[in-house]
């Protein structure tokens, strides 16, 4: 295996393309050195992204704000900015990991990971986040929720990477919230994630919503359903309750060591609707 | 109960029950202190073990050619490199390194010493085994039935009357108990029956094992390890390896926790055995999942307890059946929970039946009070609702059946002076038994118990020329006990604390003794440092009369210093220890006190606790509010490290109870090997847990002391499973009480009730 | 297989080491510079035993590469105490008795010293939350937070 951490991106696309063998991106490295630790990857060649200025950095654009990939848990946590505006999302980053792990994990590798359990994606998904992905034929826009194709794969091409992401401004009377499920209060991967992004109008009423759903589904699962239940009504009980019957419904989770079926598809209704009320709240209501 | 009536006599003291710094302690704040993996020797080799991937599997053959041409790879060693042992040691040697068949996913078949583990890992690979696998169980009653897969020919089960002719997975019938329960029961106005299980559990030390091992070409082998028993490992590995063992000395690391799941061997024999064959030292150290897959985690269990009681609260009967699966190999410690599950309560006609039973798991290793946590669980989780059955408060109910000085235990001997009742008083009067609760919150309480051993102890104390003292010990430090043997030495000898030295002394250096396990260590080792001390005080006061010209009889200690008994003696000022040492080599030379001891008289112990939980009824997710503990101590010689046993015991009663638990695949295959999966609980997972230590002396330590260790795991699961029970409106009978698990039970209750 | 020469300041000292790429920065600190104060509990970041402080950010130093410390500044628990001095950290673990086997006590210090000089005055729910990445099996970790929370108190004072 080498060892490669090139300072431009251009240099970084030049590696993976020159790469014969298997090559894998370092970002925080929480996910690949656990996996090389493991023995399920044994890349020839690792390229470590961090020195890279547009991965690190977090500037504003279009009202909105552009993460590099490799910025960390902790940086992100620390943006003001960011913080105020896509407060959902940011919580949604800080709830990977433990400190240490929040000293490295970063936004693209969680979602270049391409877990179904992802804790930031449901959130990043119901903020209608767009990645920015370079490869040796320039540039291109994605949304985050196509990134993933299924679980631990993308849809990238070879020697294309994540430089990017790009959350979006947001309209006055908006709130978004993340919640999780896990049986320990630290530490454990999600066992069922949800994202709730919504705005209010003048009048109370839902005008548009996005709603996500994380480890219920082979990857990160934009819910329309869910949001229909929200917009155009002053989401009260009812809607509530019809959101939780939606978010339920587009469940279509695996029995494994972290939950079973039916308990990740009730407990996904529970969350959405908790997610939705924090949102509500962020929004101005309450 | 005070000392007098203990037969104790009533002593001040003035080190022990006081809280000094650990002698251990800077070189562990400051990263210096060295555990297992942070030993090397000059010219080491990585040693590296291949492990089967099949939970049952025939090895038809393992074929190491291509690994040993691998540059850098020095020796491969298979169970071909080990000695012939007797059938005591057989079952270990074979969970060592795996014979004609691997017996679970993880057992070791063949292991490599090469230049790095990269070199090691590939060798690994290359190394071919040809497996023919074989049908599987890991489940405790699946392994039990007719048609399932026998593990061991030679396995015919004991106990049973008339013997049975063909083999089976049942290694064991054990029975304990006394009067007829049929009897008893008919005199009950209420009897509650309940079926119960338990998953298994991890010891879940945070150091993975460890050693360094060398075997020179004279022979002669020399081991370090993180063990809680070096001189138990000395000698297993010696009759493994064909070696005498006055040939392996070994020197026990600092131990980074082990809970029981150090009283074994695993890497140490194979490291030697390696070492013997390349001629360099090897060292191996286990991966996380190497500990989970192939360490010694404890049983899973299937129970079924039956109490009946009278209205006014007296219990009329006690009888349960416990299944316990041990691993692969015979011995889980299903008798000692058929021993402890009824021993809190003085009944007339009480049974217990115990089935012993193998399956495709690693061996199980000691976890705490190994067998009793589980037990208790289902007693106490019947007591409870028999409890609230009639009415009664439940520690008014334990009360009026809680044993005491002279009951008749379950298991057989009569109890001597006991703190059970102590322990329920104390617990009852705790502000926290009647603090209020609020929405879906519960308290549980519930009693446990534990024997306590003794055993094989032999510990020196040297009595330097410049005052101080040189205590040697042979009990690995597991929890502070340096400090409490600096305590008692000290306290005997009348000198300072910080002028004893206390050391855990190798295997060349001291007689045989015991692993630090059973909760011996600050009784059995205690017993022998102070009998040491005594031993130098008698040698102190002949140099003083020899000194003085006086009769030997005529000397008395006090506080430190050799005086004449009484005016008769004669008059001379006083000899401190330090005088004396500063003259030992003109007045005959070195003075040491020594003990060698079986010790006998480990004094019982019971301890009660309280906790309320909180379950959120849409995620069945529990939540511990508030936890006390309160535990007879006998006497308390560091009341620190008491408080933190009673601490870290219901923690690991928390983790057993809510979320830890081995889960294997349909291919028979550890689902959850490493810490992200397996559940140990974190800081943000708990409150403060608060302590009260009892103190109803044993009389069988000269200072008191009862084993803490273990009693303090022994009532959380039961406490925990009543708390989330009253909490979720449900009794819950399965551990780990699993939000999944928790939720579908507030369904069936809810279910049952529409119904 | 070539080595990589790494140059990184490691408790304010200018050192240099050679690893392979593979190699963790935890194997790298315990084997290629002895200083084996940071353990390996699980090597998948879920123990906190091998906490160090990577520019000043605490991290797992199992899953950082070795070769990633190049001109990085790294703090250990051996650059916890100056000289005989301990930190209050150091101190208040020993007056608690917040150690029993001590293998996790030197990931904790370092974590718990990072939490502090991030946040001096934490609640007890902070400092649960803050050290949730860190696994003790011994304590229960009550006596752990005690200390901590009594080294903050201290600092705060300047004791």
């Amino acid at each position: 295996m080498r060892y490669e951490a090139p300072d431009s991106i251009e240099a970084a696309v030049s590696l993976l393309a020159g790469e014969a063998g298997k090559a894998r991106i370092l970002a925080g490295g929480t996910d690949l050195l656990v996996q090389l630790r493991l023995g399920h990857v044994e890349p020839d060649l690792v390229v470590d992204i961090k020195r890279i200025a547009a991965t690190q950095s977090i500037t504003e654009e279009a009202g909105g704000y552009r993460i590099g990939a490799a910025v960390s848990g902790a940086v992100l946590g620390e943006h003001d900015g960011v913080r105020a505006l896509w407060p959902g999302v940011v919580e949604a980053v800080e709830l990977i990991g433990s400190t240490q792990i929040q000293g490295r994990a970063s936004i693209g590798g969680n979602l270049c990971n391409a877990s179904p359990a992802a804790d930031s994606v449901p959130a990043l998904v119901a903020a209608g986040a767009v990645a920015t992905i370079v490869g040796p034929d320039g540039r291109r826009d994605l949304p985050v929720e196509d990134v993933a194709g299924g679980p631990g794969k993308t849809v990238l091409a070879a020697a294309e990477l994540v430089e990017s992401i790009l959350l979006p401004a947001r309209p006055a009377g908006s709130g978004d919230a993340y919640l999780r499920f896990i049986p320990r209060t630290e530490m454990d991967i999600a066992v069922v994630g949800a994202g709730v992004n919504l705005t209010l109008d003048g009048a109370g009423k839902c005008s548009a919503a996005r709603v996500a759903l994380g480890a219920v589904a082979e990857r990160v699962l934009l819910v329309e359903a869910a949001a229909a239940a929200l917009i155009g009504t002053p989401v009260d009980d009812a809607a509530l309750s019809r959101l939780a019957e939606a978010a339920s419904a587009a469940c279509r989770p695996i029995d494994d060591k972290r939950g079973t079926k039916d308990f990740r598809t009730r407990v996904a209704g529970v969350l959405a609707q908790r997610a939705a009320r924090i949102a509500l709240r962020r929004a101005g209501r309450g | 109960m005070t000392n007098s009536e203990t037969g104790l006599k009533e002593r001040q003291f003035k080190i022990v029950g006081t809280r000094p710094l650990r002698p251990d302690g800077i070189d562990k704040v400051t990263g210096r202190a060295r555990f297992g993996a942070d030993m090397a020797a000059p010219g080491m080799l990585v040693g590296k073990i291949l492990r089967s991937p099949h939970a049952h599997a025939r090895i038809r053959s393992i074929d190491a050619t291509k690994a040993l041409v691998l540059p850098g790879v020095k020796a491969v060693v298979t169970h071909e490199d080990f000695a012939e042992v007797g059938a005591d040691l057989q079952d270990v040697l074979e969970n060592v390194m795996a014979q004609d068949k691997a017996l679970y996913d993880g057992h070791a078949v063949a292991a490599v010493a090469a230049i790095s583990a990269g070199v090691a890992r590939k060798a690994l690979r290359l190394i071919e085994v040809d497996y023919e696998i074989l049908p599987h169980v890991t489940d405790v009653e699946a392994a039990m039935a007719a048609e399932a897969p026998v593990l061991h020919d030679d396995i015919v089960t004991s106990g049973v009357e008339p013997a049975p002719k063909t083999p089976s997975n049942v290694v064991h019938r054990h029975e304990f108990g006394h009067g007829d329960v049929a009897e008893g029961l008919a005199q009950a106005d209420v009897v509650i029956e309940h079926d119960f299980k338990t998953a298994a559990t991890h010891q879940g030390y945070i150091e993975p094992h460890a050693c360094v091992g060398s075997v020179g070409p004279d022979g002669q082998g020399e081991l370090w390890c993180c063990t809680q028993g070096h001189f138990w490992v000395r000698n297993t590995c010696a009759a493994l390896l064909g070696m005498d063992v006055s040939h392996l000395r070994v020197t026990a690391s600092e131990i980074g926790g082990g809970f029981g799941g150090k009283t074994t061997v695993f890497i140490d024999p194979v490291a030697l055995a390696l070492s013997r064959k390349a001629g360099r030292p090897v060292k191996i150290v286990m991966s996380r999942e190497e500990v989970f897959r192939a360490s010694g985690p404890t049983s899973s269990t299937a129970m079924t307890v039956k109490i009946g009681v009278r209205r006014d609260g007296r219990i009329t009967a006690g009888e349960a059946v416990l299944k316990f699966q041990g691993g692969a190999f015979a011995g889980s410690p299903v008798d000692l929970g058929a021993m402890t599950a009824f021993a809190c309560y003085d009944l007339e006609h009480v049974k217990t039946v115990a089935y012993d039973v193998v399956t495709n798991r690693p061996k199980q290793a000691a976890y705490r009070a190994p067998g009793a946590p589980m037990a208790a669980f289902a007693v106490e989780s019947v007591i409870d609702e028999l409890a609230s059955k009639i009415g009664m408060d439940p520690i008014e109910l334990r009360l009026k059946n809680a044993v005491e000085n002279g009951s008749q235990s379950s298991y057989g001997p009569k109890f001597g002076p006991v703190g059970l009742v102590e322990t329920l008083v104390a617990a009852r009067e705790h502000e926290h038994y009647t603090a209020p609760l609020g929405a879906n919150q519960g308290r549980g309480i519930a009693s446990g118990f534990w024997f306590n051993f003794g055993g094989q102890t032999c510990v020196s104390l040297n009595i330097n020329a410049d005052g101080s003292v040189a205590l040697a010990v042979g009990t690995p430090d597991i929890g502070g006990s340096r400090a409490s043997m600096g305590q008692m030495a000290a306290e005997e000898l009348g000198i300072g604390y910080d002028k004893v030295r206390t050391i855990v002394a190798d295997t060349a250096s001291l007689g045989y003794n015991d692993i630090s396990e059973g909760s011996r260590v600050t009784f059995s080792t205690g017993l022998a440092t102070i009998q040491a001390a005594r031993d130098a005080i008698g040698k102190l006061c002949g140099r003083a009369a020899q000194t003085w010209g006086i009769s030997p009889d005529a000397v008395v200690w006090e506080d430190g210093y050799a005086r004449p008994a009484g005016a008769n003696a004669g008059e001379f000022p006083p000899l401190s220890l330090a005088e004396i040492a500063e003259t030992a080599a003109k007045t005959g030379g070195p003075i040491a006190g020594h003990c060698e001891v079986n010790a006998a008289g480990a004094g019982v112990s019971f301890a009660t606790h309280l906790v309320d939980a909180e379950v959120d009824p849409e995620t069945g997710r529990a939540k511990i509010l508030r936890y006390t503990v309160v535990q007879d101590a006998g006497k308390a010689i560091h009341p620190s490290y008491v408080e933190g046993q009673y601490q870290g015991g219901a923690v690991q009663g928390v983790g057993w109870a809510l979320n830890e638990e081995y889960i294997y695949g349909e291919d028979g295959r550890l689902q959850n090997p490493s810490f992200l999966d397996y559940r140990i609980p974190v800081a943000s997972d708990l409150p403060m847990i608060d302590t009260v230590i009892v103190e109803v002396p044993n009389p069988g330590h000269p200072y008191g002391v009862r084993g803490v260790g273990e009693t303090s795991i022994v009532p959380p699961l039961a406490a925990i499973a009543n708390a989330v029970s009253a909490a979720a409106g449900v009794r819950l009978t399965e551990l780990p009480m699993s939000p999944p698990r928790v939720l579908r039970g507030i369904d069936e209750a809810a279910a049952n009730g529409k119904a | 297989m070539t080595a990589i020469a790494v140059a990184a300041t490691i408790n304010g000292e200018a050192t240099s080491f050679l690893c392979e790429a593979e190699e963790t920065l935890l194997d790298a600190l315990r084997d290629r510079l002895g200083l084996t104060g940071a353990k390996e509990g699980c090597g998948t970041g879920d123990c906190g035993a091998c906490s160090v402080v990577l520019d000043g950010r605490l991290v797992c130093s199992c899953l950082v590469l070795g070769a990633e410390a190049e001109g990085r500044e790294v703090e250990t628990i051996e650059g916890m105490a100056l000289g005989d001095h301990l930190h209050p950290l150091q101190q208040k673990f020993l007056d608690h008795a917040a150690l029993q086997c001590g293998v996790c006590t030197p990931g904790f210090l370092v974590a718990a010293k990072a939490l502090l000089d991030q946040n001096p005055s934490p609640t007890e729910e902070e400092v649960r939350f803050g050290l949730a990445g860190n696994l003790c099996r011994c304590t229960g970790y009550d006596k752990i937070v005690r200390a901590v929370m009594d080294a903050a108190e201290s600092m705060r004072d300047g004791r």
